[in-house]
């Protein structure tokens, strides 16, 4: 034992893992520089780029096994479906030049626009057929979109009855794709705009094999974005597809993306203009509100309540309306939550889903459910007379998270307080097990929250069909099961939004079958030069293809 | 000197393997599925899902799967970052964990050695006084106080240092100097109470009595022999400064192994939870180890080849 021996061991160990440590992103660091000076400053030269940020990484850049925002992020902006949100929220064709239908609408016909891969290779219809039947083999974890969709075969292959080779898609030549569905669906061309029906390279995927997507050279752009780089855990990089068919409306020249997992550092980011756009917690609300680029913009997630229609008394409709009347959401939103949720009375959130017509849904179904105290304390008394109890002591399941276990006290001091006989007591578990419970239905209320698969307000209301998996109250009533079952395949769009709105009334004016609480908001710091940042509801909620610096 | 080394590897790889089923075991106790939307799947593309990753199989047969995987190597893929393997993403994160956490922990264990080797020699006067609060604060605010203040301070106010985010070797100086924050306490706190304890010893009035010059006393007795608990202490603080530390890493956008660890055990993605359970105990096993040879070199007294010298 000398200490040489100590020397030559430890020595070459701690060399070694400082080397391994130097994994910056900004090698020469010229890129991050000129970010800050064009764009956010505007100091008159308007350079094109921004830099924005993501809470963390990405988990996949394969479109056929993305399950999470900022995945759908990256991937609508640099990649291209068939169909593609515009500012407005609504689908256009994008990458199909041509729709065309049969007369059932049961076979859809397209015809793709001429448009290059970014290896220079042509985007061809065979690329959406290889691509969808890959969600299906692969059993990406969004493959019952397909089935959503209704495309033919695609639940049998889901449920690993059929081949995923049986799918009903099918490229009839290099630039028409057929896709034949089960039954007509109203929903097919705003399903189409979901990063699970975006077209893949075969030669490409199957070249890179198990390397496909893993970094920024693994993947093909065809959208109006090319991904130019990707650091793990601390950003990635897009950059103008100058190939890209509509690339004239395409004014940033590119846009970064920093990893920021702490709010307050975002703060302190966009404060010393490394960043141009950060998300704030309710914590920093008071402190940045006054701020110059505070926004404020309403998110299409939902929290609400769900009633065990099993239990005895909560089986009781006033009983249940009573809970939707003695909860001020104002004051949950505006004092306890702080982070720009609104007050919500209804299953469909508002701003995103208008009628055919062109008028908000909120607007058209107004709020439901909406009552005073003392309204409550009257459905309250009977509702207790109609189940012969004077008193109720239920638990609230929740998941604890700062944020729920605020609302469950909220809850909790608002029902005692209105209610009289009424004890809530609250059962935090982690999320997951939250899940479970309610899957279980092991619960009396539980503190749920819900977001939108696509952009239709179907996405909240056929959730609560008898047996769906979403249901987990063992709620039931034949008319609203048969109201979804109407929608799901009326192509007369006026008609079948009026249904829709038919069932938020059954499920709640009739029903009083959950509580809506609030919508959920997010906070923002954004640089005032940005313009044309488009959010969108469902899906990935971001477009760069409109922004610009001014 | 052989047979130890060969003790002690044995050693290392049964504790290695008793922890690795532990970890496993206690895994299959926490609710959840690891697919991120598990609220939209039904349960029958639930039972698919399960049965493609052998989700579905018994306990003890995922569990003979993994260990067969883990003696060749291979500690699978990541369910949260598909198409990633376990290895790939500790080998990514591993080098800005270690980078900051040796930067704070050498940082720290210099000036924690001055300070705390001063304050024993200057024993309850002002110096003593200053640096025993420096200590007690260091340990009792918690190090993100610490990183929230420098990023205000030097990184916004001032503006002598990046913000946060990993762009270049100034990026490493505050979240190492955060970090360092505990490493001083530490370091200072017991070295002054071993010193202190030291220099009330009779082998250290001995050398006194010798003739010996106070440096001489100071260097070759009294430090030398208070370094010992710290070099205990030392050891494990390593290990977990330089495997990531959650908050730190988080607040100055570090994209290290701290942050990885704690999401990959609330989204339930196995493999992540057991490779990394798996280096951090590992390299607790190596450090321990190689405290222990430290120890022979301090003091020759410990004996490493097992005789009975003392």
């Amino acid at each position: 034992m000398n200490k040489k021996w100590v020397s030559r061991f430890m020595a070459p160990a701690a060399a070694a893992l400082i080397l391994a440590g130097c994994n910056f992103s900004g090698s020469g660091d010229e890129a991050s520089g000129d970010t800050e000076g064009g764009s956010a400053e505007g100091d008159g030269s308007s350079a094109q780029v921004i830099t924005l940020s993501e809470g963390s990484d990405i988990p996949t850049m394969d479109s056929t096994k993305a399950h999470d925002s900022i995945a759908f992020n990256v991937l609508n902006n640099i990649n291209e479906g068939l169909y593609r949100q515009n500012e407005s929220n609504e689908v256009e064709l994008a990458m199909a030049e041509k729709h065309d239908k049969n007369e059932d609408e049961t076979v859809h016909t397209f015809t793709l626009r001429e448009q290059n891969w970014s290896n220079g290779e042509p985007v061809t219809a065979n690329d959406f057929e290889y691509a969808w039947k890959r969600v299906m083999r692969e059993a990406g974890p969004y493959n019952y979109m397909l089935v959503t969709a209704g495309i033919k075969n695609a639940e049998a292959i889901m449920n690993e009855e059929m081949d995923a080779e049986e799918l009903g898609v099918k490229a009839i030549d290099e630039k028409t794709l057929e896709v034949t569905l089960e039954a007509p669906n109203p929903l097919f061309e705003t399903l189409l705009a979901f990063a699970t029906f975006l077209p893949q390279n075969q030669a490409f995927v199957e070249e890179q094999g198990d390397q496909y997507a893993l970094e920024a050279e693994n993947v093909l752009a065809n959208g109006p974005f090319v991904f130019s780089e990707w650091q793990q855990e601390q950003g990635w990089t897009l950059e103008k597809n100058e190939d890209y068919w509509d690339a004239e409306n395409v004014k940033l020249d590119k846009a970064e993306f920093v990893v920021v997992k702490d709010p307050q550092s975002g703060a302190n980011l966009y404060e010393t203009e490394k960043v141009d756009r950060v998300k704030l917690t309710s914590s920093l609300v008071d402190q940045y509100q006054d701020n110059e680029g505070f926004t404020n913009e309403k998110a299409s997630g939902i929290v609400f309540l769900r009633f065990n229609h099993n239990h005895e008394v909560l089986s009781n409709v006033n009983i249940r309306r009573a809970v939707n009347m003695a909860i001020d959401r104002d004051g949950l939103t505006d004092v306890i939550l702080k982070d720009g949720s609104t007050p919500l009375y209804g299953v469909v959130p508002e701003g995103y889903y208008n009628s055919p017509e062109g008028t908000d849904y909120r607007e058209l179904n107004g709020d439901i459910n909406k009552g005073t105290a003392e309204e409550a304390k009257e459905f309250w008394e009977k509702g207790l007379e109609e189940t012969g109890v004077d008193s109720l002591t239920v638990s609230l399941n929740i998941a604890d998270t700062d944020e729920m276990k605020k609302v469950g006290e909220y809850l909790q001091a608002q029902l005692e307080d209105n209610l009289p006989g009424f004890k809530l007591e609250l059962k935090a578990v982690p999320f997951a097990q939250r899940l479970e419970i309610e899957k279980a239905i092991e619960y009396d209320l539980s503190l749920s929250t819900w977001g939108p698969d696509y952009a239709d307000p179907m996405t909240y209301l056929d959730m609560w069909v008898d047996g769906s998996s979403a249901n987990r109250m063992d709620y039931s009533n034949p008319k609203l099961d048969e109201l979804v079952a109407e929608a799901r395949t009326d192509t007369d769009l006026s008609n079948r939004y009026k249904t829709l709105l038919e069932i938020e009334k059954v499920l709640l004016e009739e029903d009083a079958a959950v509580a809506p609480l609030y919508q959920r908001g997010n906070t923002y710091l954004t640089r005032p030069s940005i313009e044309n940042l488009v959010i969108h509801p469902a899906g990935a909620d971001l477009s760069l293809k409109w922004a610009s610096v001014k | 000197m052989k047979r130890y080394l060969i003790q002690r590897f044995a050693y290392a790889v049964i504790t290695l393997f008793i922890i690795v089923t532990a970890t496993f075991l206690l895994m299959q106790l926490l609710p959840g599925t690891p697919y991120s939307n598990a609220e939209k799947l039904t349960e029958s593309q639930r039972a698919i899902l399960d049965a493609k990753y052998g989700l579905d199989k018994p306990v003890a047969i995922q569990y003979l799967t993994y260990i067969g995987n883990l003696i060749q190597g291979d500690l699978g893929y990541s369910f949260q970052y598909q198409g990633r393997t376990v290895m790939s993403m500790i080998g990514d994160r591993i080098g800005p964990s270690a980078l900051i956490g040796l930067q704070g922990l050498v940082f720290g264990t210099i000036i924690g050695l001055v300070l705390g080797i001063i304050s024993a020699l200057r024993h309850n006067t002002a110096v003593d006084y200053v640096s025993v609060t420096i200590a007690v604060l260091g340990m009792s605010i918690p190090s993100f106080v610490f990183a929230a203040l420098l990023q205000y301070y030097i990184g916004v106010k001032l503006g002598w240092l990046p913000v946060a985010l990993w762009e270049n070797y100034q990026s490493t100086i505050l979240p190492s100097l955060a970090l360092s924050v505990t490493v001083i306490a530490t370091v200072a706190r017991f070295i002054r109470s071993e010193m202190l304890e030291v220099l009330g010893q009779d082998y250290v009035t001995t050398a006194r009595a010798k003739g010996l010059n106070e440096s001489g006393v100071i260097w070759k007795h009294v430090i030398r022999n208070a370094l010992i608990p710290v070099v205990t202490m030392l050891g494990p603080l390593a290990v977990s400064i330089m495997t990531g530390t959650l908050v730190i890493e988080k607040i100055f956008g570090v994209p290290g192994l701290g942050e990885q660890f704690t999401l990959s055990i609330l989204v339930l993605d196995y493999s992540v939870i057991m490779g990394i359970t798996l280096l951090y105990s590992a390299l607790f096993i190596f450090v321990v180890f190689v405290v222990d040879v430290l120890y022979g070199l301090l003091d020759p007294r410990i004996d490493l080849k097992g005789g009975s010298k003392a």
